[in-house]
């Protein structure tokens, strides 16, 4: 049996919204009737946290994931003890070191020296702790040129690198991290991912929430996947993460599909042309013929066309282009440009399939543009950014489209996989 | 037990709170060119502006023996000044305190007492530096001071507690109702008035009329300033029997102050 670390038994949070109305009657009988106590009640509940029960081993690395308000961050301050839940136990071992904000409690008019004693003392060190430590916050921020300034004289990365070297060096067994790593500089945040790493060499629990999953899904044993205040989903981080992501992609095409319905009016500076060859209809689908409006970057595609000729033409042909967010072409061809020349375009309804076999794309939305066209240029009818798709990857790679590729090393060269 | 466990709670934040009191000292004219200075100005310009209004151009109508001239009015005032100005300091800073260290109630595990007893504390000790000023003063106008002096070391006792009941109150009210800070910025004006600090106690009208002079007596701050007043300027034992029941008052006030603050605190990460 392994050393739990931290334990939560069913957790139940509320959060109370007060209307106005109800906080001037709430003072009114509170001094007239003396009903202070009884008065504090809610008028709408919120739960942020609902009966959550929880287990962590000592030793562990866990990352909570899961959308905004799905009470990650409040799970994570019931367990540092700054919330007191309406319902439930916590029961952690050891001391906690909780890197919610960084830098909270700092005093803007006194220096970087002063301030690190009150906050170590604030986070619960004896002032002979923080001496013996004072010489490794200083270098860990890299503020030894700036530490007798006051801290409002202070860049923001260098107050947050002052609050994370404080928070890191209480030395905790618990050590509880709030998405703190988002707003550093390029050049701290590995820094800091590798205190966290050495945390967990010499066997601290960490608990770590966060909406970077590729940091989760490298850096934890576990993950835990919130939503509305319940876990859905606890095991082996890249399945929770996958999982996670698949269900965030299916909320946004559904969400997707809503929004086309709405906009289902053509916009005329988005579309124009005689319609002589009118395209209906546009879908986009994956290789297995399934509307979808995310792929990852490994996926096919196929952009399907319903055409309508209303005569007939000998000068005709098809075109496709492919926009991303920032409206640079990513790809653009056409019939006339793969040799095809128009011969005949019977009146009456058609389908014009293209197929992508592989997207080859970076994260983002994308826009695809259609065209029905003659030889020299003229459009029938041309669709500017009215249909769009989006890239989901867990790559973070730059860019404009990924290119096919592979790395080789020699025997010389190693690295450590993460 | 309520107390045995809250003094736990406080004597283990004591380095906490001492170093809390002490930034708050540095940090409050960190950046002003007289910096330190300004905890003695404050109180000496103030004392000054009530010796013209009241002292020179208002003179009192009625006379006391002890307050003839300007100067010995002014001193008299300046005794009654300085513990108002640590008092009602304590109470509007403790309007503000939990809402300016939000970022502590809700991103730190953080016993929040220990803001509302920074306040006092702080305004505490301001008041104790204003002490040598108010003895220099005594020593430059030639009013004798007696030993009856030590006697203030207990009103000041007395008026810690008082003081830091009514700030939990205030700190923790005002958390829910912002309207208690407007409100209770006017409730000190009115209770600077209704107590003897630019008046004796036995200022003729006072004396009177009934109904006011039992309003006094009911105001707990009469009985602390008059404290003061005894043992620095009348030179002469403060009135014992009307400080025991003060001190009953203050610390009865300070435990209910306490206990409504800790009953309501959790919900201040919320609020504030």
């Amino acid at each position: 049996m392994k050393e739990i670390a931290i334990s939560l038994r069913n957790i139940v949070k509320a959060y109370r919204k007060y209307s106005s109305k109800h906080r001037f009657n709430t003072l009114k009988s509170a001094f007239i009737d003396g009903t202070i106590f009884r008065d504090f009640k809610p008028e709408e509940v919120f739960m942020a946290v609902n009966n959550v029960s929880l287990d962590i081993e000592k030793g562990k690395t866990v990352g909570i994931i899961g959308e905004n308000g799905s009470g990650k961050s409040t799970l994570l301050k019931i367990i540092a003890g700054i919330i007191r839940p309406n319902r439930g136990t916590v029961i952690t071992k050891g001391r906690i070191s909780a890197l919610i904000e960084l830098g909270a409690g700092f005093h803007p008019e006194i220096s970087g020296r002063e301030n690190i004693f009150i906050n170590g003392i604030i986070l619960g060190l004896t002032k002979k702790e923080i001496k013996e430590k004072y010489d490794e916050i200083v270098r860990f921020a890299e503020l030894e040129d700036f530490i007798e300034q006051p801290v409002k004289t202070y860049s923001s990365g260098m107050f947050m690198r002052l609050g994370f070297s404080v928070a890191i060096n209480v030395n905790p067994d618990i050590l509880l991290v709030d998405e703190v790593l988002a707003v550093g500089d390029a050049s701290f945040v590995p820094k800091c991912i590798d205190k966290i790493n050495e945390f967990k060499r010499s066997g601290k629990t960490i608990v770590f929430v966060s909406h970077d999953l590729e940091t989760v899904a490298r850096i934890t044993d576990e993950a835990i996947w919130m939503k509305k205040g319940q876990i859905v989903m606890r095991g082996y981080p890249r399945q929770v993460v996958d999982a996670y992501l698949q269900d965030i992609s299916e909320k946004e095409e559904s969400k997707h599909k809503e929004e086309k319905k709405e906009e289902s009016v053509p916009v005329d500076n988005k579309r124009w042309g005689d319609k002589s060859v009118e395209i209906i209809s546009v879908k986009i689908k994956d290789l297995t013929g399934k509307e979808k409006f995310i792929y990852s970057p490994e996926d096919g595609m196929i952009v399907e066309l319903e055409v309508k000729a209303n005569e007939e033409k000998d000068d005709f042909g098809f075109g496709i282009g492919i926009l991303n967010g920032e409206g640079h072409v990513v790809y653009g061809t056409n019939t006339f440009l793969e040799n095809l020349m128009g011969k005949k375009l019977k009146k009456g309804l058609h389908k014009v399939v293209f197929k992508i076999s592989k997207l080859n794309l970076i994260n983002g939305f994308y826009f695809i543009d259609v065209a029905s066209h003659s030889k020299d240029g003229t459009p029938y009818d041309y669709h500017h950014l009215l249909h769009k798709f989006r890239v989901d990857s867990n790559k973070r790679d730059v860019g404009v489209y990924r290119m096919n590729h592979q790395w080789n090393f020699d025997d010389g060269i190693e690295f450590r996989k993460y | 037990m309520f107390i045995i466990e809250k003094i736990k709670t406080i004597y283990r934040s004591r380095l906490l709170i001492s170093n809390l009191v002490s930034r708050e000292l540095k940090a409050r004219y960190r950046g002003s060119v007289l910096g330190f200075l300004w905890t003695f100005l404050n109180p000496l310009l103030l004392m000054l502006v009530y010796t013209l209004a009241f002292g020179i151009i208002l003179k009192p109508r009625y006379p006391i023996p002890e307050l003839k001239t300007a100067l010995d009015y002014s001193l008299f005032l300046f005794t009654g000044l300085l513990p108002w100005i640590w008092f009602s300091s304590s109470i509007i800073e403790a309007g503000n305190v939990l809402s300016i260290h939000g970022a502590l109630i809700k991103k730190v595990l953080f016993p929040v007492e220990v803001l509302p007893i920074m306040t006092v504390t702080a305004n505490f000790i301001n008041f104790l530096l204003g002490l040598p000023i108010l003895i220099l003063f005594f020593i430059i106008l030639g009013h004798p001071l007696t030993w009856y002096v030590f006697f203030s070391i207990p009103v000041m006792i007395i008026q810690f507690f008082f003081t830091l009941g009514l700030a939990f109150f205030v700190a923790a009210l005002t958390v829910h109702f912002k309207d208690v800070q407007n409100l209770i910025a006017n409730l000190l004006t009115l209770w600077f008035f209704g107590t003897p600090i630019i008046y004796p106690f036995n200022f003729e009208p006072i004396l009177k009329s009934k109904i006011i002079k039992t309003a006094l007596l009911l105001n707990p701050f009469t009985h602390i300033v008059e404290g003061y007043q005894y043992s620095f300027f009348f030179g002469s034992l403060p009135h014992w029997k009307k400080l025991s029941v003060t001190f009953i008052v203050s610390l009865l006030f300070f435990l209910a102050g306490y206990y409504f603050f800790d009953r309501v605190k959790d919900t201040f990460a919320e609020e504030v």
